[in-house]
């Protein structure tokens, strides 16, 4: 009987009805605020030793209490600034270059083997490298950072500027629009999606990076604080370094789809 | 009131192919094609697949280069394409990116229409198209045939002094393709502007078409040049029609005679 009262048109292909929006936020917080409730009984009760697993309470009086004396602040922008730099340097750099080697035939096949070659050689990979060349300062994570997040958006870009449709930009041309206008409203415009997912990889790429470099070499930034946690064996300090990558990561992945979704208003309709 | 963009006559241009002949690497796809196109002819290029009828509407339009031959539009070779061949695809080719306001105004904007101007232009063709109140739509929240409606005004916006259109109404159901034949009829009675229509569909030359230009393959080349008498109005029930129809469907199976009334078997 239910089935049969049930509106067609808001099932999907295989007749269930998509979850709204107000169901789906109270479905994620009872998720999470389930974990944090049993995590806490399983630290609480003396199941797992809290030494090597803290409760979520311990979590929260390490933030206050790095939030209070301005580590935790501290830490934060270290990192933030490295993924910042590191991301907008391989932007730059790699956008120009995609668009180059997606629009010349020649280019492209001139570089296509050389990033094969190069582009399964993981970031970490190179760490070492960057601390023999540029040393363990600033300069050096960052461009540890841009080299991972460079790939992803070289990539994409290229493939944007490549897969521009005949047909618009033959629209385009019965309209009277000249090379220039071709270029600035068809392929632009066409690109700039596969623009944006390869920045949006590029980010996750460089939190990724980030991460690995201040781990190795660093003193600052929130990799530091986990590693450092370690030799103070600080177990709480490690879960809120850990929590606070998370957040900044999500962060960030929010500013660039809501800047997405702006820039491609006519996806979504 | 008066607009350059909206107000002025339509301009209709003659069109002559001598020998046009175009390559693809080493294939002919089309051989030696001469053709004359009257101003404010409505030409229908009919014929099956790989006869070079879409080969030739590109070539007008300037979007591939000759290997012999010439192809002038009033007395002016073409090289290259230009605004003043209006082109209307099978694939609508909207820009997705811009709303229909945006798309339907986009070559008198290219020319510096002013914001009062493209907004005049766009009121008038969307109107003529019936879709006055979608101009802030993206292409991708309407229906195919709205879609050919939107691509069809972005055409005639631009005021082109030819319409090249390539099986536009291909990709649509029945019904809609019928109401859209309709629509572009009245159009082009209303300015009598020069049209060469690509299709591969028999009963839509014998009803829109002044003259049918029927093509062979193998290689591309014109079979046949038929004068669509049949009067107009036209009704698809009628026996004009009827008699029109077998006449175009008998030279595109190459019998010069109307094929004799046989029982399949």
């Amino acid at each position: 009987m239910r089935t049969a009262t049930r509106n067609i048109a808001e099932t999907d292909s295989l007749g269930t009805r998509p979850l709204s929006q107000r169901e789906r936020w109270v479905l994620g917080v009872a998720s999470i605020a389930g974990i944090l409730c049993l995590w806490q009984l399983a630290t609480g009760l003396g199941w797992i030793n809290p030494v090597l697993l803290p409760s979520p309470f311990d979590i929260g009086r390490a933030f206050v209490a790095s939030v209070a004396d301005g580590t935790l602040l501290h830490n934060v922008l270290a990192s933030f600034a490295r993924v910042v730099e590191g991301f907008l340097l391989a932007f730059v750099v790699a956008v120009p270059m995609g668009i180059a080697m997606g629009l010349s035939r020649t280019l492209g096949g001139l570089c296509d083997p050389l990033l094969e070659l190069v582009r399964p050689i993981p970031p970490i990979a190179v760490i070492p490298l960057a601390i023999l060349w540029f040393g363990i300062g600033e300069f050096s994570k960052v461009w540890i950072i841009a080299y991972g997040a460079f790939f992803p958006i070289l990539l994409n870009t290229m493939a944007g500027f490549r897969e521009v449709e005949r047909v618009q930009v033959r629209a385009a041309q019965a309209l009277g629009a000249t090379r220039y206008h071709v270029f600035r409203d068809v392929v632009l415009r066409s690109a700039l999606p596969f623009v944006i997912v390869g920045a949006r990889l590029g980010m996750s790429m460089a939190f990724i990076v980030l991460v690995a470099a201040e781990l190795i070499a660093s003193s600052s930034g929130l990799g530091f604080m986990i590693s450092d946690a370690r030799y103070k064996f600080r177990t709480d300090e490690m879960f809120l370094g850990m929590a606070c990558i998370g957040a900044l990561g999500f962060g960030l992945n929010v500013l660039l789809r809501a800047t997405e979704r702006r820039l491609l208003k006519w996806k979504s309709g | 009131m008066a607009s350059d963009f909206v107000q002025a006559k339509a301009k209709t241009a003659a069109i002559s192919v001598r020998s046009a002949t175009v390559r693809y690497g080493p294939r002919e796809v089309l051989t030696a094609v001469t053709l004359d196109v009257r101003a404010g002819e409505f030409v229908c290029l009919l014929g099956p697949s790989g006869c070079g009828k879409t080969t030739l509407l590109n070539a007008i339009a300037g979007f591939l280069p000759l290997a012999g031959g010439e192809i002038a539009v009033d007395r002016v070779p073409v090289c290259g394409p230009g605004g003043d061949r209006g082109m209307v695809f099978q694939e609508y080719a909207l820009f997705p990116w811009f709303t229909v306001f945006e798309n339907v105004v986009y070559g008198p904007r290219l020319r510096g229409a002013s914001r009062a101007e493209q907004r005049r232009i766009a009121d008038h063709y969307l109107a003529l198209v019936k879709l006055d109140k979608y101009g802030h739509c993206y292409p991708n929240q309407l229906s195919g045939g709205q879609r050919q409606r939107v691509a069809l005004a972005r055409a005639l916006a631009n005021q082109p002094s030819i319409l090249l259109m390539d099986e536009p109404f291909g990709a649509l159901d029945a019904m809609t393709r019928e109401s859209l034949q309709q629509e572009l009829l009245d159009l082009w009675q209303a300015d009598r502007r020069t049209c060469i229509f690509v299709t591969h569909s028999v009963g839509e030359a014998a009803f829109l078409a002044e003259t049918v230009v029927v093509m062979k393959t193998q290689p591309g080349r014109i079979d046949a040049v038929i004068a669509n008498t049949s009067p107009r109005p036209r009704d698809r029930t009628s026996d004009a029609y009827f008699s029109m129809y077998r006449k175009i469907d008998a030279a595109l199976r190459d019998q010069r005679e109307p094929v004799p009334q046989t029982v399949a078997a």
